[in-house]
């Protein structure tokens, strides 16, 4: 593998896990809320969440393309607050990843919420846990398969993503190449040797989590 | 300061009703007996705080849990609530789901310890395991012990029988009993089980279609012949009584009740026990006079105090009272007839089984 490869690699596992990270801290409540309201608007909600699952990635980087350039809202909003335009920088490839595997981290949670149902916080209520206590020492610690799967679909998915960043982050070394681009590269330039390497290390890497998960040692009940 | 417990909850869902005026005494176990659906559940939630009663007050010895002006969240509201299924936390261990509630108590609110909860429910033993591991009648033993451990003001028990069959049941019956002579918290204690009800109630509550329709001491209320649920053949009374002699060659005790004594099987109480009895009206029948040459043991003089139709058309139950204490009696209205019973008439009864609940 060439020095390029190996900066792909980590920029990949930086980008995977920085978006993992976003997508618990601002999933948790939506899969929460989506778990127990009985809003009406519950159900738009959990389309839009679940939007990014069925649309084409391209279709996606593109509506993220033109949100977040110089005419967009988001590009608006970026330049405002000083920040510059996000298309074509690491976290613009953040927020990208963060909306196209959103899914797949709010679906494991909502559904370990759902699990839980009433009756455990209805009796922490009555043990005097407020509650935001009942949240953190119940509803939490019984949702942890929940999160584990959450953590690991969501990780494992921003590292296969491909559409999004080709279309909004391009293919920059070191900045918005990650290592699906790396091998397209490859590919591209006919070096087959090179993108086995890159291509088969993400296929055993698949492989691994999903059989981590499935053999339920990380995904049994508390 | 007020000692008992003042509750008036008006509450509509789903086309359903719960409309209920009540004053429950500050000590003992109060039962809310009534057919499933009655609203007892809702009852209980909305004294809980769980369900949040569209009208509600609620004062429990003096301290207002919700009026008009005031709504108290379910877990500021010093109380102990035991769920129908046991709802355990899965991810603690019996220890840990004990200690939950008493570590949030402040120190100075407690006046219940863990060693004391847990030899009075015989759950040492269970301590390090997991929820999962246990037997339903462990589960529940857990739950009420968990709930005393906030060392509440009001237990709130709904149906904690229910979902266990009836050998964890009367396993499980001997702690309630216990809790009920040993501590002194109030415990309203939701039931539809005749049985439960005779063994563990002071007082009860009678609900029907979300109003209560009868409430009162346990004996007196019992023998009310105007009660809307049809007991049938549950129906009979419950006596307390002290233990005052035993026969060890025949292995029976005699139990003495205000108005009279009976044999019963020796229950292994010494004398000056207290205990419950329970006769039920099909159990109970009527001479004119005291009858010699028949093998049942126990036979006392009564008088006629009221009579009602039962609920077959052939049937009349009638209430009669021994001394202080009352009686029913199912008769065929024929025999009724026949005896030319009426209110004030002087009989015999002849009290075929007794059994001694306590």
């Amino acid at each position: 593998m060439s020095p390029e490869d190996f900066t792909a690699l980590a920029l990949t596992a930086k980008l995977a896990a920085l978006s993992t990270v976003l997508l618990l801290i601002l999933g948790t409540p939506v899969a929460w809320w989506l778990a127990r309201s009985r809003s009406r608007l519950r159900s738009l909600v959990g389309a839009i969440v679940t939007l990014p699952l069925v649309m084409p990635p391209a279709v996606l980087g593109f509506y993220l393309l033109v949100l977040m350039g110089p005419q967009g809202a988001i590009g608006h909003f970026t330049q405002a607050l000083g920040l510059g335009l996000l298309p074509f920088t690491f976290a613009g490839l953040v927020v990208g990843s963060v909306i196209y595997s959103m899914p797949f981290v709010i679906q494991p949670l909502q559904q370990a919420f759902t699990a839980i149902g009433n009756q455990s916080l209805e009796a922490a209520a009555t043990l005097r846990a407020s509650p935001w206590d009942a949240f953190v020492s119940v509803a939490l610690p019984l949702a942890r398969p929940g999160f584990v799967t959450a953590a690991v679909l969501g990780f494992a998915h921003t590292v296969g993503e491909f559409g999004v960043v080709l279309m909004i982050g391009g293919n920059i070394p070191g900045k918005t190449q990650v290592l699906s681009m790396a091998i397209y590269n490859h590919v591209e330039a006919l070096e087959y040797a090179n993108a086995h390497w890159l291509a088969g290390g993400m296929l055993v890497f698949s492989f691994v989590v999903l059989l981590l998960l499935y053999s339920r040692g990380w995904n049994r009940q508390p | 300061m007020s000692e008992d417990i003042q509750a008036r909850f008006k509450h509509r869902y789903d086309g359903f009703t719960l409309d209920v005026d009540l004053v429950l005494p500050g000590k003992g176990v109060t039962a809310v007996f009534g057919p499933s659906g009655c609203g007892k559940t809702t009852l209980l939630r909305c004294m809980a705080g769980l369900t949040r009663a569209t009208q509600g007050q609620l004062t429990v010895k003096g301290d207002v849990w919700q009026s008009a002006a005031q709504y108290m969240p379910t877990h500021q509201r010093p109380l102990g609530y035991v769920f129908q299924e046991a709802s355990l936390f899965q991810h603690l261990t019996v220890q840990r789901n004990l200690l939950y509630g008493h570590a949030r108590v402040p120190e100075s609110a407690r006046r219940i310890e863990l060693g004391s909860v847990v030899e009075l429910l015989g759950i040492a033993h269970l301590l390090e395991r997991m929820p999962q591991g246990l037997s339903g009648g462990e589960r529940q033993r857990v739950a009420i012990a968990r709930a005393l451990l906030t060392s509440p003001r009001l237990l709130l028990m709904d149906e904690p029988l229910a979902a266990l069959d009836i050998t964890r049941k009367n396993e499980f019956l001997p702690y309630l009993e216990r809790l009920h002579d040993e501590l002194d918290i109030p415990v309203v204690y939701v039931s539809h089980a005749p049985d439960e009800v005779a063994r563990l109630a002071d007082h009860i509550v009678v609900m029907q279609e979300g109003r209560t329709v009868v409430t009162g001491a346990l004996t007196e209320t019992l023998a009310r012949l105007d009660l809307p649920m049809h007991l049938g053949e549950d129906a009979g009374v419950v006596l307390r009584a002290v233990v005052v002699e035993r026969d060890t060659a025949w292995h029976l005790a005699r139990v003495e009740f205000p108005g009279g004594s009976l044999w019963v099987r020796d229950g292994g109480h010494a004398v000056g026990h207290a205990v419950r009895v329970r006769i039920l009206a099909r159990d109970v029948s009527i001479a004119l006079a005291p009858v010699v040459g028949v093998s049942i043991q126990n036979c006392l003089p009564a008088t006629v105090e009221q009579m009602a139709d039962d609920y077959h058309p052939a049937l009349s139950v009638l209430r009669l009272r021994v001394g202080g204490s009352p009686l029913l009696v199912r008769l065929t209205r024929r025999s009724a007839a026949g005896l030319q019973l009426q209110p004030g008439k002087p009989v015999w009864v002849q009290i075929k089984a007794v059994a001694l609940i306590d």
